[in-house]
């Protein structure tokens, strides 16, 4: 898919918070065994939203670090979606209150979107779509969540929580352009791997049917898709994010396609952070563009479950270097972390009923 | 908090929208129907900067209803860089960590929550400046 | 404007009242001012609440003890204040009486904390400050003082112990007060061992939580004698104002509607601080006793430290402070305070006190503060016969 107008990226920021569980601390009160989280899903540790977070605060500051980096006025965006499943209201937008929060109210789209972990790809299709129709300037597509694994459960162990902002312009009118978009594609299927229903607290899951019919059929596919759209091959690009609901996954979907460790390596945040599921991806991307020299070309392709997987070439332009510094890149926020124990994490998780 | 307060209060809470003194520039805040300093009645529009120092703190331990959960939490008295000052919450720091004359700067983030039926309620509090 | 006179007063002990209802305090309160003046009947009430809308589900107090102590078709209404609601009360009855349009006024003030639950309680007393600039971000009463006191600490270099003895001394007068909520001394490692509330204030650095009520009875100077054998004058009142949240006051350690209602009282009463014998000041916490006790013109900024080692605040020093034990050890009915405040004086002048007895007292004070120093209400008293 290629919008109509050249679409590029303008800003991009994230946000994680500062708390950080380790795997063995939760395996420690389980009396399960961390070897399986560290060596084989390369996971160490997760980050956890404070007691005063929310996917509407981590909303915010991504959007914010975005802005700063767009330089824009935020009442020139059109459209602020937000892409989680762990909206703080189950009905009453996030969206209008981050779009207030940062001053882009009241002329503005808003809405939350719920893909499972392809929610923020989700938004960004969006937001792609409404500028490069030409109906609006700017776009934010916002991926975040501060989803919860069930006390025990293996997706304990990996739940995180975080956030990017991306945020999309028409490429005519960027002085300073990031990234250029190359085009899209988008692969989905009723495929149930993973869900949660209303009144539960806690999702459940198809275990290992979450694999092969479920991430690796979606991912590929959509990314193969692409790839033929674009008439690209893997060794074409310079990096490649994958949804990295654990560590082993994305490097094993990485290898099927024929793209190299190496390719995955920088944009693979997962150990340090966990799985920042509608964030995942997006986070994966903004760590790229922290790094990347103008004329890298970069692949990003989520996976939500239920199912479906997004997928994006962009090439990375001049403007990504001036802009890095304007705000907190995502090493800045991994390096920035105090960790605590399974009694404060349950405490600020609320698995503790007050 | 009744809906109607807090939502008269967003742009000021979560984008430190105040006033300034039309006739002697004296920021006003919280606001007054009057300026404090020249006794003028005409504002302005001021965005207040976001970034300060901590005056003095306490750790709550007691808190009042609505805040139980949130104990030991920090409250204490922000001198902005502009020298307007305001009672806020510090967040994401240990309270063994912190120290009168810190540098500060504002986050969005929960305040608290009408139970669990009721709205929201999120403000601008600081944090140790990162960066 | 006619000289005005307290004839008489009534109090019941600060405790938690339970089987008392608001109206039965107070109709204690005013039953025992009542018998003890020949007055022939009360031209108006006018009495100080704050928490009783929360707490008691009940406004409209000034109606309700109006009909209670059976002094209806007087006119009557309630004063709030906050924590000042007393002293507030003290002075509209004063202005009543002084401008000629009532003869003989009771006033008074009447608190049922224990009707509410902790953290209600907490939270009806919290709103004393700004609701939307304090309240909004989880302050208490007491984080608020905390704050103060923190600053305090830091900028005088003043040590931790010294806010421990000062509450030691409260305890010390506070054994003899047979009104007082809790009557016994305490040692220094009471307070610092003491439950943190909000740090840097422990448990024994706050007022505790009880009910009271108490009444007087002001007529005209020059008709007391007609009503009563023993009463006092009311030679200075005055009441301020200052911001009503902490972080908006220049100087965050000076309350400043204390110094400025003093200040006016004094120059009322034509007296300096120096000529004060005894005072009932506002120690909802031990930083709040510190403050008020510095802006009351009493000692110095900063210098309280050194004062109090010199026992400058005992029977033979400079000024004796809280006799009664003060907030702390007598108790804070809210409401009432400040009408305690003027009763406990009123009983030093005319040497009815007991065991709390001062002697050789002729120039008293009181001061009631209302939030974290939002007003203050200042009167001195003298005995007149």
């Amino acid at each position: 898919m290629k919008p109509a107008i050249d679409v590029v990226v303008s800003g991009w920021g994230s946000y994680i918070p500062l708390y950080r569980v380790t795997v063995e601390e939760i395996a420690r009160i389980w009396g399960k065994s961390s070897r399986h989280f560290k060596d084989e899903l390369l996971i160490d540790e997760k980050a956890v939203a404070g007691l005063d977070e929310d996917v509407a605060t981590i909303s915010v500051e991504a959007s914010k670090n975005a802005l700063a980096r767009a330089g824009i006025e935020p009442k020139r965006l059109g459209a602020v979606f937000v892409g989680t499943e762990s909206k703080p209201y189950a009905v009453k937008p996030t969206g209008s209150i981050v779009a207030e929060a940062i001053g882009a109210t009241p002329r503005v789209l808003s809405a939350d979107m719920e893909f499972a972990c392809k929610a923020g790809t989700e938004c960004l299709q969006c937001c792609l779509g409404l500028v490069g129709s030409g109906m609006i300037d700017y776009g934010l597509a916002i991926g975040a969540d501060t989803a919860q694994g069930a006390p025990g459960d293996p997706l304990e162990f990996s739940a995180g929580c975080g956030g990017t902002a991306i945020l999309v312009g028409q490429k005519s009118k960027e002085k300073a352009p990031v990234a250029l978009l190359e085009g899209s594609a988008s692969y989905v299927t009723d495929t149930p791997d993973f869900w949660r229903r209303q009144k539960r607290d806690y999702p459940s899951h198809a275990e290992a049917f979450t694999g092969e019919p479920a991430y690796f059929t979606h991912i590929t596919s959509s990314t193969k898709i692409l790839l033929e759209e674009l008439s690209l091959k893997p060794s074409d690009f310079k990096y490649a994010v994958f949804h990295q609901p654990n560590g082993k996954f994305p490097i094993k979907a990485a290898k099927s396609l024929g793209f190299s460790k190496e390719q995955v390596e920088p944009g693979l945040l997962v150990p340090w952070i966990g799985n920042l599921y509608a964030g995942s991806s997006v986070t994966g991307f903004s760590a790229i563009l922290d790094i990347a020299t103008p004329g890298d070309r970069v692949l990003v392709a989520s996976f939500g479950s239920g199912a479906g997987s997004d997928t994006f070439s962009f090439v990375v332009q001049d403007g990504v270097v001036a802009k890095r510094d304007k705000a907190p890149t995502v090493s800045d926020y991994l390096k920035r972390k105090q960790n605590i124990d399974y009694a404060m994490y349950a405490k600020f998780r609320r698995k503790i009923l007050v | 908090m009744s809906v109607p307060r807090y939502w008269r209060e967003i742009p000021e809470r979560t984008r430190f929208e105040g006033a300034k003194c039309k006739k002697c520039g004296h920021v006003i805040y919280p606001p007054r129907g009057r300026c404090d300093k020249c006794g003028s009645f005409e504002f302005t529009p001021y965005k207040l900067p976001d970034r300060g120092k901590l005056l003095s703190f306490t750790v709550v331990r007691s808190p009042p209803k609505g805040f139980e959960r949130l104990s030991p939490y920090i409250l204490g008295i922000v001198e902005l860089e502009d020298g307007t000052r305001m009672t806020s919450q510090i967040t994401d720091v240990n309270h063994k960590d912190v120290s009168i004359g810190m540098s500060l700067e504002a986050v969005f983030r929960k305040i608290t929550e009408d139970g669990d039926a009721g709205i929201i309620q999120y403000a601008l509090k600081f944090r140790p400046a990162f960066r | 404007m006619r000289k005005i006179a307290v004839i008489s007063y009534g109090l019941t002990k600060v405790e938690k009242h339970w089987k008392k209802s608001l109206r039965e305090l107070f109709g204690e309160a005013a039953k025992s001012a009542m018998e003890d003046a020949r007055v022939p009947g009360i031209d108006a009430l006018i009495v100080g609440n704050m928490c009783a809308s929360d707490l008691s589900d009940q406004n409209n107090i000034g109606g309700l003890l109006a009909d209670y102590i059976g002094i209806s078709p007087c006119p009557a209404y309630r004063v709030e204040a906050a924590c000042a609601s007393g002293g507030a009360a003290i002075l509209a009855g004063y202005s009543a009486v002084a401008s000629g349009m009532s003869d003989i006024v009771m006033v008074g003030g009447v608190e049922k904390l224990s009707d509410g639950v902790a953290n209600n309680t907490t939270l009806s007393l919290g709103k004393a400050a700004d609701a939307d600039y304090e309240l909004f971000f989880g302050s208490s009463f007491v984080s608020l003082n905390a704050l103060m006191m923190n600053h305090y600490m830091q900028t005088y270099h003043t040590p931790r112990e010294v806010f421990a003895d000062f509450a030691v001394l409260m305890h010390k007068n506070g054994a003899r007060n047979p009104y007082a909520q809790l009557p016994f001394e305490i040692s220094r490692e009471t307070v610092m061992n003491s439950d943190r509330i909000a740090d840097p204030i422990t448990l024994y650095d706050c007022a505790p939580v009880g009910d009271g009520a108490a009444a007087l009875i002001l007529c005209p100077l020059e008709d007391a004698p007609k009503y009563s054998d023993s009463y006092v004058e009311i030679s200075g009142i005055a009441g301020a104002t200052d911001t009503i949240d902490i972080a908006s006051r220049p100087d965050i350690l000076s309350l400043n509607s204390t110094v400025v209602a003093a200040d006016k009282a004094y120059k009322m009463a034509k007296l300096t601080p120096r000529d004060v014998d005894i005072a009932e000041i506002h120690d909802t916490f031990t930083i709040t006793g510190v403050l008020s006790i510095e802006d009351l013109g009493f000692c110095e900024k900063g210098k309280f430290a050194k004062l109090l080692d010199e026992h400058a605040f005992e029977p033979g020093g400079a000024v004796t402070i809280n006799p009664s034990g003060g907030l702390k050890s007598r108790g804070h009915p809210v409401g009432a305070t400040g009408a305690y405040q003027v009763a406990e004086i009123a009983m030093q002048l005319l040497g009815n006190a007991g065991k709390m007895q001062v002697p050789d007292s002729e120039i008293g004070l009181t001061q009631n503060i209302g939030g974290s120093g939002s007003s203050s209400f200042v009167s001195i008293l003298r005995r007149a016969k």
